[in-house]
């Protein structure tokens, strides 16, 4: 079955928007990236959610009449969703630049006409989501205030030539009042094995959730946490000021940083044959398998990640082990076969891609 | 434990603070903790979409504003209540009272305090919120929320435009 029309073409994207996952932030080896997230609406429009087809086409008119004015999105790529096919639209998702409902994924949201993404070299402007706009940012690391300089620069320029509905005293208004006020969710996306397996980890997530953090799994909320990856993110977005909510989740990532560290210092002094044989059985699979599911590529590649941090395997990049998480990912590997596949074949196609990255990276040998 | 601000009644909520990067521990009895605007169910929430809309059904009998409709959107206190959305940022005027109270019980505060913001002039050259099409797919929609007395002012707008 071919597509109904040609293929994304992500190449025109700068690094094909992922320039995320290149491993050179702070704090790579544990916070994979870190993510800004700033609500908006346009005054004057319904909300996306009660608006009617022409009145979205409309508002996505209007932000893209005033775009020239806007440097951040200079040069920047327009995806029309609904104009792809779906696997192109859950590409676009598994490469953590657009959301599900946006992408039309949900059942409960299929696509909807004006769902819209411009894609700059560090910012994305999502158009016709849950809000009108969702400005975000995407930086390799646990890079929190370079993440926020961009998407704030972006709020800026944009707030200066379309009108975003704001209350002096709720702030900026949302579809939904869970992000009212600043509009921002300021996440991190953080690998935990280590206090996974010493089992600290439920109460370092209670803990952080009495600081006012909240977390969800590899893709955003009601998603399942797979292979010890934890998004964590400001749970309330009003009533603190924008650097208020940076500086909690940068205190509070820092805390879970260390607590992940001295987990790790544990495992390697009480438990070090049986971890090194666990991680290298995790390497064994990866490298073996003739099929692997989703999940089971996640924890492997959970446990290769671990060994390459407390450097047991050496000669593989966070890079290779990052773009594995993205790439293994069934719209991905529709995309390299060039054709859909059913779940059978996308295990075998996920099995036979994770070799021959592993094999080209020629990492493993003792 | 004794709260920490009365020092009479017995403590039942834990405030976790970070101050001046120290960790604080607050004791508060239920009454105190009402005062500082602190909602004892916020710490725990773990899916904000479930806690809203409980938020919202605990709401249900004690607002007076359920009949009445946003005056931009047609959108009422029960649509909120079925989806979890309002309808326009107007919505937050004709649903004022009582979004403070959700807002306050969500976020532990109703207040934003954060970046200020100043809306643009907006330019001739863009299309008006306001273009008889706008009109036009408003009208449509009051109508089929039978929100009559909108569609009615509506359609006498759209008869000076035309
Ligand atoms: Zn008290
Ligand atoms: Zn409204």
């Amino acid at each position: 079955m071919t597509p109904p029309r040609p293929a994304l073409d992500l190449s025109l994207l700068p690094d094909g928007g992922v320039r995320w996952l290149d491993a050179s932030g702070p704090n790579s080896d544990i916070v994979i990236s870190t993510r800004m997230r700033l609500a908006r609406n346009v005054s004057g429009y319904a909300f996306t959610g009660r608006a009617r087809d022409g009145e979205r086409l409309r508002m996505l008119a209007q932000v893209r009449d005033a775009l020239g004015a806007v440097p951040s999105l200079s040069g920047s790529l327009l995806v029309r969703l609904e104009e792809l096919a779906t696997v192109d639209r859950q590409l676009l998702h598994e490469r953590h630049l657009v959301s599900k409902e946006l992408a039309g994924l949900d059942p409960q949201h299929p696509i909807r006409s004006g769902a819209a993404v411009f894609l700059g070299e560090s910012v994305g402007l999502l158009v016709n989501e849950e809000d009108h706009l969702r400005l975000q940012s995407l930086r390799s690391g646990f890079a929190v205030p370079q993440a926020f300089e961009s998407v704030h620069r972006l709020d800026q320029e944009l707030g200066s030539q379309v009108p975003f509905a704001f209350h002096r005293e709720f702030g900026f208004l949302t579809a939904c009042p869970t992000n009212a006020g600043t509009g921002l969710r300021a996440s991190v996306l953080i690998h935990l094995p280590g206090l996974v397996l010493t089992k600290e980890i439920g109460k370092v997530l209670s803990g952080l959730q009495q600081m006012g953090l909240t977390y969800r799994g590899l893709y955003g909320e009601g998603s399942e946490v797979v292979g010890n990856f934890f998004q964590l993110s400001n749970q309330t977005t009003l009533g603190r000021s924008e650097e208020e909510l940076q500086d909690l989740l940068v205190r509070v990532v820092r805390h879970v940083i260390e607590r992940e560290e001295e987990a790790r210092r544990v495992l390697v002094r009480d438990a070090g044959y049986i971890i090194e044989d666990k991680l290298w059985r995790a390497y064994g699979t990866l490298r073996y398998a003739r099929s692997l599911t989703f999940d089971e590529a996640m924890n492997y590649l959970s446990g290769v990640r671990l060994a390459v941090g407390l450097k047991l395997i050496t000669g593989l990049s966070v890079y290779t082990l990052n773009k594995l998480l993205i790439f293994a990912q069934s719209a991905h590997l529709a995309h390299l076969e060039q054709r859909t596949l059913t779940e059978s074949e996308t295990n075998l196609a996920r099995a036979k891609y994770v070799r021959q990255v592993l094999v080209s990276e020629g990492g493993g040998v003792e | 434990m004794i709260c920490d601000n009365c020092k009479e009644r017995d403590a039942v909520v834990n405030l976790t603070r970070i101050v001046d990067n120290a960790v604080t521990q607050l004791h508060l009895c239920e009454k105190c903790a009402a005062e500082k605007g602190v909602e004892t169910t916020v710490a725990v929430a773990q899916h904000p979409l479930g806690d809203i809309l409980q938020a919202v059904q605990q709401q249900a009998s004690t607002t007076s504003e359920d009949a009445a409709a946003c005056s931009f959107c047609g959108a009422t206190a029960r649509d909120f209540r079925a989806t979890g959305r309002l309808g326009c940022p107007h919505c937050y005027d004709a649903m004022e009272k009582s979004l403070r109270e959700l807002l306050r019980r969500l976020h532990g505060s109703s207040r934003h305090v954060g970046q200020r913001y100043d809306a643009p002039v907006t330019h001739v050259a863009t299309p008006k919120p306001d273009s008889i099409h706008d009109l036009r797919d408003r009208l449509q929609r009051a109508v089929d929320t039978e929100q009559f007395e909108l569609a009615a002012e509506l359609r006498d707008r759209i008869k000076v435009i035309e």
